[in-house]
């Protein structure tokens, strides 16, 4: 069979449009931009559809796995061979590969089908799609990557696109400083990624996931040492990328960037990046507990940390951006009580309902004229009815109620959690309380931008384009349906690239009273949420007026940045510019060139006068050295040497 | 023949270098361009002059060889080198070395 999956063209579909678009898009009219920018996403995303119908496991028992037995490996050379290190472009498709990216190119292209209309009217039209489909491009080679070289390549990149992208309006001094913080503070963890590639290598001598899998599967005796340090520093690398603590600051500010790049980049594909990879090396990281127990306990106080923040914010955006903090919070918790297919899961509804609220939230924005102050909005209900419409199936399955796809999938995490032991129980609390204030932030997002009376009568809201309204459509489909999978559906299919953890429940029905509870949770943040914004709108300001301290302390993100800034960045800063700077840069490397050039410089100055032109001086020093020449000659032989010894060779 | 029976090598030798060093001190301390030329010539026939003795001594026939082609190379070098100093004198009226220190005339 001659057949082949095309792996390859999933990346280089994107990257044509990007070339295409990136090179000549300033001069092609619009309407052929939005083609290629489209095409090229649908593509691979059509690509994509095929292959999962190719490798589909059918009834027939001879082709029990599908035509294309998973694992499905594809090699295009050689990369790096330097003794025993071989490093090949390799692309895999295996099924948690394939998950990911029907999400990324499905996702991504309602997002792309989204910014054609939100987009319309921006001069940088052709250079925000080109930089779309560059993402498109690394996102998928990230995914795709067979080992771990091949996926630094896509990370790298989708940083590269990320920063970009929030830095679009590169204009706007707030959007270009965002796009370098998000810059850096990714730096940090790549870091922490790199050290974790070389300890790698030095350990395993390959950079190959399946390697690595089979090394460890062969030696079950090995845990703990030196795979703690590995699975720590890719524990840093994924904190970086995925918006964790520490290094959550830089997605907030991400938020500078246009809105669709934050439903796509910020929210639904790329800070996953972080999840996907800690499932990917799942191997390295179930042979060892402690770095386990780390990823659960920094995705658990992220995911609390992140929804404290999210309840104050004001920007509308700013409030999704915590949210999205707080479920990949909620991804790192189920990775780190190894229930995989659960984190995956629960990355696919929230990239869905995530999606749709960035876009929703867009439109609110489009419809208000640039406002992104949540104060300023209110009883929009009327005005953007499909908005209003999705945004409700959005808040709900982030919220987390039964049939909504976000319940299933958070309800996956919190029963996995449960089942750890006594750490698992404090996990699960610490899950609920956040599944509740998550509810409050969601609904108070609802109920000020949709109810109420409009609070501002400047703008004229106005429902966007269909382009805009189409995506919005089937993410609130897919947001509402999206968990109907089901979480032993998804752990049976993750099961060949995740491996089975199947944790054993101590009572037949605590799933159900789990469920249930964390129902009731949520049901009881909207109440809160209810009773405070629309109900009794005058109470969350006397509240503040209590408790003026605490209120400050997280309305101000509990002065992380300015933590940060002072701990870090000022330092870091100072040592730049006087140590490095003057001592280093000025004093020795600049003091070095003007020692050489000065030494040139003084002795040219006494040997020109050596080249005076007068003819009788160059003889004189001509005769000396000849003399000088013969004399060590002569001297050699009576000193007992050979002397310079000419050979004649005859003519 | 019988003179080199007579007169020691050394004494050619002698005469060689006493030839060459007044070339070199010629060369050095006169300040006419004519002059310093002469004390040029002196030193290759200097250094003929010891060819020729040590072709004698050995019997060999290559140092003789090796006057012709210096007799040669100077026969050159005076039509040039004369030439050179036809033009100096015509550009500067003058044929001290000492004040002709300079590249461009």
């Amino acid at each position: 069979m001659n057949a082949s999956l095309h792996l390859w063209l999933i990346p280089l579909l994107p990257f044509a449009g990007f070339l295409l678009n990136g090179i000549i898009g300033r001069r092609l009219p619009r309407w052929l931009v939005s083609t290629v920018g489209l095409l090229a996403p649908l593509s691979s995303f059509a690509l994509v559809l095929q292959d999962c119908i190719l490798v589909w496991p059918s009834h027939d028992p001879d082709l029990r796995n599908g035509i294309f037995p998973l694992p499905w490996t594809q090699n295009f050379g050689h990369w790096i061979a330097l003794g025993s290190l071989h490093v090949d472009f390799t692309l895999v498709l295996d099924q948690l590969s394939l998950v990911m990216l029907l999400v990324v190119t499905g996702v991504g292209f309602l997002i792309h089908l989204y910014s054609v209309g939100y987009m319309h009217d921006d001069p940088g039209y052709a250079r925000y799609f080109s930089y779309l489909n560059l993402f498109l491009f690394f996102m998928t080679t990230l995914v795709l990557a067979g080992n771990v070289l091949v996926m630094f390549v896509g990370w790298e990149g989708v940083g590269l696109a990320s920063y970009l992208l929030i830095g679009f309006w590169f204009q706007k001094t707030t959007a270009a400083d965002a796009g370098k913080k998000a810059f850096i503070v990714n730096r940090i963890g790549d870091f922490g990624f790199l050290i974790g590639i070389f300890l790698l290598l030095g350990n395993f001598g390959t950079l190959t996931f399946s390697e690595i899998s089979a090394k460890l599967a062969a030696n079950p005796g090995w845990t703990g040492g030196i795979l703690t340090a590995i699975c720590l520093c890719l524990l840093i690398g994924a904190t970086g990328k995925s918006a964790q603590l520490p290094l959550y600051v830089w997605l907030p500010d991400a938020m500078e960037g246009p809105t669709p790049v934050s439903a796509l980049i910020h929210a639904a594909t790329m800070v996953t990046a972080g999840v996907y990879m800690i499932a990917r090396t799942h191997f390295l990281f179930d042979r060892s507990p402690y770095a386990l127990g780390v990823v659960a306990i920094v995705g658990a106080a992220t995911a609390l940390f992140a929804a404290t923040m999210g309840l104050m914010q004001n920007d509308i955006k700013r409030v999704l951006a915590y949210s999205t903090i707080s479920q990949l919070g909620y991804m790192f918790l189920a990775c780190g009580v190894a229930a995989y297919s659960a984190a995956i899961f629960h990355l696919m509804t929230h990239a869905f309902f995530k999606a749709l609220l960035f876009l929703a939230a867009g439109s609110v924005i489009h419809a208000m004229g640039g406002e992104q102050d949540m104060r300023k909005m209110g009883g929009l209900r009327k005005k953007l009815p499909v908005t209003f419409w999705t945004m409700t199936a959005a808040v709900f399955a982030i919220g987390g109620f039964f049939p909504f796809a976000g319940f299933f999938s958070k309800d996956a995490i919190l029963y996995a959690a449960f089942l750890q032991g006594t750490a698992g129980k404090w996990l699960w609390f610490v899950g609920l309380v956040t599944a509740l204030l998550t509810s409050v932030y969601m609904f108070r997002l609802w109920y000020m931008t949709f109810f109420g009376e409009a609070r501002s009568h400047d703008a004229h809201p106005h429902e966007a384009p269909v382009s805009m309204l189409i995506p919005l459509a089937i993410l609130a489909a897919l947001s509402v349906c999206g968990g109907w999978i089901g979480i032993d559906r998804m752990r049976e299919f993750l099961a060949p690239a995740t491996g089975m953890h199947v944790a054993v429940a101590t009572s037949p029905h605590l799933e159900l009273w789990l469920s249930i509870l964390a129902v009731l949770v949520a049901a009881e943040g909207w109440l809160i949420a209810d009773k405070y914004y629309r109900r009794k709108p005058e109470r969350p300001a006397q509240l503040v007026a209590k408790v003026p301290g605490l209120y400050n302390l997280i309305a101000n993100k509990y002065y992380v940045d300015e933590i940060y800034g002072a701990l870090f960045v000022k330092p870091l800063l100072a040592f730049s510019r006087y140590f490095l700077g003057w001592v280093v840069d000025t004093g020795i490397l600049g003091g070095a060139a003007w020692l050489l050039g000065g030494t040139a410089n003084f002795s040219g100055a006494i040997l020109q006068r050596w080249q005076s032109g007068n003819l009788r001086s160059y003889a004189a020093w001509l005769a000396a050295g000849a003399a000088a020449v013969l004399l060590f000659a002569v001297l050699g032989i009576y000193l007992g040497g050979h002397g310079v010894s000419i050979h004649w060779r005859g003519f | 023949m019988s003179f080199g029976q007579d007169v020691p090598l050394s004494w050619y030798l002698l005469l060689s270098a006493l030839l060459f060093t007044l070339g070199v001190v010629g060369f050095l301390i006169k300040r006419n361009l004519i002059t310093v030329f002469m004390s040029i010539e002196l030193m290759l026939n200097a250094v003929n002059l010891s060819f020729v003795t040590f072709a004698h001594q050995w019997h060999l026939v290559k140092g003789q060889i090796f006057v012709f082609f210096v007799m040669m190379v100077a026969a050159a070098e005076a039509a040039v080198g004369l030439a050179i100093i036809i033009a100096i004198f015509r550009a500067r009226a003058t044929l001290a070395v000492d004040r002709i220190d300079l590249m461009k005339l």
